[in-house]
């Protein structure tokens, strides 16, 4: 009794002393399921991420004693109808997708929105009255549909810009990396991605900007950015990083959306909607090849499971009121 | 309440001009030029200038958005590339009428399956019903249309054997609708049952139910009258994000499945780039989006009578 008492006392020093992240975390290592979500997504993400190096094979290379092989020893997750292997295709693709959406998370969200945000929150007036009426203006409709738009159109002006580069500079092979695909879904992705977070942002520094540590460090002189950024945007973070673990499901949903209607990474570079499209699309390769639907198929939906499961652990955990 | 309404309904037109502006401008810098789609590929340059003249396709961009604007008030919503001399509008009209029967029937299904359950699995907390659907939920909000649609299929026609003929359209009361309805169903079925549970528990702990209780009513009555009434209301407000959601799932589901709605032929215009039926495309499920999200919020209001709008 007396020892589990002490051993308690020690745990609550040892909380006090580590900040509110510190203690958000060890609250959410305690959670078997938040644990599960984590090493879902690392697992997943070094496996983008080292896919170079991990992946068995070329992904465009097929092998051709083995075209649309069921799951064996040589091929982790079969072939796909041009002989190449799954697992190596699926490898990539994650790394695709964790490309574009981790940049476009950190841009949009991230940079753009905490920055306008904060603006919109701390001086107010015309400034925040244009980022606002904007904001209200894109979330009243589905932004699927603009980011499909702005996918369709950008890309064949951006493919011109590219080339025009490409002969009027000494810049060369620009086109042939497929860097246009990935500015383009880039592109889309962030154009709508910071509005949220600016209207978080914003509801949060309106909160804050009235606070007595506020007024008692602008007494003491100090510089509108530090007064952001030192003393406003830490006590914001905890309603922030529950936002960007959500948003990171529903955006890598949207690459796979777009990547499905054609829109993404082009062939023959893999990505994760361009697979579940071949291995979907009919009810015939459905049934004669479930391994084209079923391989991009688990990994799309253990990855925007895990950071929805993830965003409502780290929402108990963070937010006060459901603590 | 009145002065909310109408504030609503005037940033209505100002919503939809955003978004008509946004589509207006992106179809401008998207490439292919309509005067020479009209003509077709073997015209001359002078030839194309002359069509453009005539389209109005020289006058300065903004001239051209009002117009276009006005055309669409007139429901004239430009010319398809890929099906020439088409209107868009009456390639979009009879599918809209698929589209919108697919998306009731699959709203049938969501409201159907999802509020009765999530009512019954806050009746069942500290049993394992209740973690396990809420689970569930989880699991099925996070998988894919792109995987449900083919899976669904999978089972009903390949494994179940309980439809007859799996792809297709044969209208509502066609036995057809069943795979498209529970594909586009899914995510709501889980969004409802989460929602339905959580309000269902606010409600229960509320003083009115245990007064209701007190005075002796039974646990039918109680539930009946008083917690589930209440339950309700909260439950209206989702209906725009599902509206939302099944116009995402359409383009998807409808082209696996072969239907003929507006979503498919999204899709297939997004593969052929024919940009005026794209746009006019996000400018009707725009629309719809905003309309719904307005019906949602006032009947929200006027059900229950503690909600004042400022």
């Amino acid at each position: 009794m007396a020892a589990g008492d002490v051993g308690l006392e020690q745990q609550r020093v040892a909380l006090r002393s580590r900040g509110h992240l510190g203690r958000a975390w060890s609250r959410l290592i305690r959670k078997k399921l938040a644990v599960g979500c984590i090493s879902v997504l690392v697992l997943l993400y070094a496996g983008g991420v080292l896919a170079p190096w991990v992946a068995p094979y070329d992904y465009d290379i097929p092998d051709y004693t083995a075209f649309r092989k069921p799951p064996n020893w040589d091929h982790w997750a079969g072939t796909d109808r041009g002989g190449r292997d799954m697992l190596t295709r699926l490898l990539w693709g994650i790394q695709n997708t964790i490309i574009l959406t981790l940049t476009a998370m950190a841009t949009g969200s991230l940079v753009i929105g905490i920055s306008l945000g904060l603006i919109a929150g701390y001086f107010g007036g015309k400034v925040d009255a244009i980022i606002n009426r904007v904001g209200e203006v894109f979330s009243s409709f589905p932004d699927i549909f603009l980011i499909i738009i702005l996918a369709a159109t950008l890309k064949p002006r951006i493919l011109e810009w590219v080339r025009w580069l490409e002969d009027n500079t000494f810049v060369d092979g620009l086109v042939k990396t497929g860097i246009v695909d990935y500015v383009v879904v880039f592109l889309a992705l962030v154009a709508f991605s910071w509005i949220g977070m600016a209207r978080l942002v914003r509801a949060q520094v309106l909160q804050l900007k009235e606070s007595q540590y506020v007024d008692a460090a602008r007494a003491m002189g100090a510089s509108t950015p530090r007064i952001l950024f030192r003393h406003v945007l830490p006590n914001a973070i905890s309603p922030i990083i529950v936002t960007v673990s959500m948003g990171m499901g529903t955006m890598v949903g949207t690459e796979i959306i777009l990547g499905w209607l054609g829109l993404g990474i082009q062939p023959p570079r893999p990505s994760l909607g361009t697979m579940l499209f071949e291995g979907g699309v009919s009810l015939q390769i459905v049934r004669n090849t479930p391994w084209l639907l079923l391989g991009p198929g688990i990994v799309a939906w253990l990855m925007i499971l895990s950071w929805n499961l993830l965003g409502d652990a780290l929402n108990d955990v963070l937010n006060p009121r459901t603590r | 309440m009145w002065v909310y309404v109408v504030r609503r309904l005037l940033w209505l037109p100002f919503a939809l001009l955003a978004v008509s502006a946004i589509t207006f401008f992106l179809g401008w810098i998207a490439p292919g030029d309509p005067a020479e789609v009209r003509l077709g590929g073997r015209a001359t340059t002078e030839e194309v200038a002359r069509q453009r003249e005539l389209m109005g396709l020289d006058r300065p961009i903004v001239v051209q958005y009002v117009d276009y604007i006005w055309g669409v008030f007139q429901g004239d919503l430009g010319e398809s590339f890929t099906y020439r001399g088409r209107s868009v509008s009456s390639l979009i009209g009879r599918k809209m009428w698929v589209s919108a029967q697919l998306g009731i029937a699959a709203s049938i299904i969501s409201v159907g399956i999802g509020l009765p359950l999530g009512f019954f699995v806050a009746h069942k907390q500290g049993n394992w019903q209740d973690p396990t659907t809420v689970a569930t939920a989880v699991v099925l909000m996070s998988i894919p249309v792109a995987v449900t649609a083919p899976l669904v299929l999978w089972a009903f026609c390949l494994k179940l054997d309980v439809v007859p003929h799996c792809s297709g359209w044969g209208g509502f009361f066609d036995s057809r609708i069943i795979v498209p309805a529970l594909v586009m169903g899914i995510p709501g079925i889980a969004a409802f049952t989460r929602l339905m549970r959580a309000s269902t528990l606010e409600v229960m702990g509320q003083d009115f139910v245990r007064t209701a209780r007190a005075k002796g009513l039974s646990e039918f009555v109680v539930d009946k009258r008083h917690v589930l009434r209440n339950a309700m209301i909260p439950i209206i407000t989702i209906f725009g994000f599902l509206l939302a959601g099944l116009i995402g799932g359409a383009f998807i589901t409808e082209t696996i499945l072969g239907i003929p709605g507006v979503g498919r032929l999204f899709v297939e215009s997004i593969f052929s780039r024919d940009y005026p039926v794209i746009m006019a495309g996000t400018l009707i499920g725009a629309a719809a989006f905003v309309v719904a999200n307005l019906v949602a919020d006032i009947s929200y209001a006027l059900i229950d009578p503690r909600i004042r709008y400022q």
